[in-house]
């Protein structure tokens, strides 16, 4: 059997919405592997997390729980271990799940401790299960093959679909414990973002200011279309290294990688690893004072203008269509 | 303190790439140092000095995987202020992130380094991957994304805030450990060692090499290993089968006022 192992994260008891396209990308590669697709429940008491997600009907056979309060809160360093642990409990021929900052951190080092190969930021699976991910900040599409044992992935989020909930329902394995250690580290604190809005990672709209805004200030015009959409605001780095918004408001190849339905870039001149970051977008508006600048290469709609004259325009626009 | 810093050098970012015989012809490319390689070194120089001061608190070695006869970019940092080198001497791109992350973990083996500095990605590459295995072939603690970085006077731990998903996480880790670091980490307060005044503000970005610095940067010692010599073979797991062009997008429309611009939203994207 080759079966596909996905990492599962969870939030106030729930499955993370940004689980779900990496359980897509792993669906596909136990499609062209021709194995199952089983998911991995990591917590202090995983039982009802499990259940939630058996039921859900998310496509997989078996949904395994190694329980251990190390797990909780999260360290690279102890779940790379009941990683490790669970793919030889399971004998799963490749693991992972969506890239977000956990699985990041962890799914190289338990990779390291099995001394087997991972692909990051996967885009596409292909025949063989040969999988593609950007390099050079997308500017090139690299299809790898991975042999041995065991093999490691991360989903790019963006890329691939959710999956549909409503499917059989999975069963339940408790997975013997083990000893896992978090190597003495302490997370002292983790400081979220407060905000009304969607994530960035989960928008259908979003906002992005850069450079041209100038100040923090003026990023003010920025949330108030965002709010009419009902998106969340996004950054160059330009604008986040100016200290100008929060960093992880940051869109590219250093920050977040986005795909929303509708990008809308103001002042952004569109600097290659911002493009990395939100070339995915369906439809992209870009509005730049400046008519050369390599934002309007990618825009499906672009408008020449200073985003202090345009701005308050499409605004009231927006709102005459949003009144109907 | 002994600190090791990974740097890795890249063809230049801003040049086009030039697709042949599915792969990338880096022949004729310019050779630039990884961007976060040098958030690295500025990292460690940071935690190694006492700033308006000659003590250092650690010694800096830099470490690069690349024939020894293209090493300018180990030269550039050791004229930034890291104390010597290391070169591994290999076609790097011959070689998978398995391998690369055995030559880095046995370097810090015989170093007996305290603390492995690395950046975050290679823009060329984009892995993510390299410290994340150095820590788990080294059984260390990691901080990964790395955004700011404290210690206390002759303390054994950091306290590293990481750029995480929804927002920052704080954590401690003992050494000798493992660290990658994002691109704030570069901010005027974003390093402090507990030695250098606590309101001392560093330039933003890493330093530029003085002109002492690069005269000096001849004169310090590289020590130059084979992948043989440190035991290290290419796993051959991965296999790169192609290299391509990513899909272009359909060319745009350019507008002419913002009332244009809504209207084709609208009727013609149709997403408002």
């Amino acid at each position: 059997m080759s079966n596909v192992l996905v990492v599962l994260e969870f939030s106030d008891g729930k499955l993370k919405s940004s689980c779900l396209p990496g359980i897509t990308c792993a669906k596909q590669i136990a499609d062209a592997n021709g194995g199952e697709l089983h998911f991995l429940v990591l917590a202090a008491d995983p039982a009802s997390l499990a259940q939630g997600v058996a039921s859900a009907g998310l496509g997989a056979t078996t949904v395994h729980t190694m329980a251990n309060p190390a797990f909780e809160p999260f360290t690279a360093e102890a779940w790379a271990d009941g990683i490790v642990a669970a793919i030889r409990a399971t004998n799963a021929t490749a693991v992972g799940g969506t890239a977000s900052s956990s699985l990041r951190d962890a799914l190289p080092r338990a990779a390291a401790l099995l001394d087997a190969p991972l692909t990051s930021e996967v885009t596409a699976v292909g025949a063989n299960a040969v999988l593609t991910r950007p390099i050079s900040a997308g500017r090139a599409l690299l299809d790898q093959a991975s042999s041995g044992a065991v093999s490691f992935f991360t989903a790019r989020g963006a890329e691939f679909p959710a999956t549909d909930s409503g499917g059989a329902a999975a069963s339940i394995a408790v997975l013997a414990p083990v000893d896992v250690s978090a190597r003495g580290v302490t997370v002292v604190d983790i400081q979220k973002t407060q905000s009304t809005r969607p994530a960035l990672s989960e928008a259908d709209v979003i906002v992005s200011g850069g450079r041209g805004m100038r100040e923090g200030e003026n990023f003010k015009i920025l949330e108030e279309l965002t709010d009419l959409l009902g998106g969340a605001l996004g950054a160059s780095r330009a604008a986040t290294d100016a200290g100008m918004v929060p960093a992880d408001l940051q869109v590219g190849q250093t920050g977040k990688i986005v795909a929303p339905n509708l990008y809308i870039a103001v002042a952004i001149s569109g600097a290659i690893q911002h493009l990395a970051g939100m070339k995915g977008s369906n439809t992209i508006v870009a509005v730049n004072k400046d008519a050369e600048a390599p934002i309007f290469q990618v825009a499906d709609y672009g408008l020449v203008g200073k985003w202090e004259d345009e701005l308050p325009k499409i605004i009231a626009l927006v709102k005459a269509v949003k009144a109907g | 303190m002994k600190i090791l810093v990974t740097v890795k050098r890249i063809p230049d970012p801003d040049e086009s790439l030039k697709f042949a015989d599915g792969g990338v012809d880096y022949s004729s490319s310019k050779w630039v140092p990884n961007a976060f390689d040098e958030y690295a070194v500025e990292t460690a120089l940071r935690l190694a000095e006492v700033a308006g001061s000659k003590d250092r608190l650690a010694e800096v070695i830099v470490m690069s995987v690349c024939p020894q006869g293209q090493r300018q970019h180990v030269t550039q940092f050791l004229a930034m202020g890291a104390d010597r080198g290391v070169v591994v001497d290999a076609d790097d791109s011959t070689l998978d992130s398995i391998a690369i992350s055995k030559l880095i973990a046995e370097v810090a083996r015989r170093e007996e380094v305290d603390l492995v500095i690395a950046g975050k990605l290679s823009q060329d590459n984009e892995g993510n991957q390299i410290p994340q295995r150095v820590g788990g072939l080294l059984d260390w603690p990691q901080a990964c994304f790395a955004a700011e970085i404290r210690r206390e006077k002759d303390a054994r731990e950091l306290t590293v805030s990481r750029e995480v998903d929804d927002g920052v996480e704080i954590k401690k880790v003992p050494l000798p450990a493992v660290l990658s670091v994002d691109l704030r980490v570069v901010l005027p307060t974003s390093v402090s060692n507990g030695v250098t005044a606590a309101d001392h503000r560093y330039q933003e970005g890493a330093r530029l090499a003085s002109l002492r610095g690069i005269t000096m940067a001849k004169r310090k010692k590289v020590q130059i290993f084979t992948p043989d010599e440190l035991g290290v073979q290419n796993s051959g797991s991965e296999t790169t089968r192609a290299i391509n062009p990513p899909p272009t997008r359909p060319s745009g429309q350019m507008v002419a006022s913002a009332e244009e611009l809504v209207e084709k939203l609208k009727t013609e994207a149709k997403v408002l």
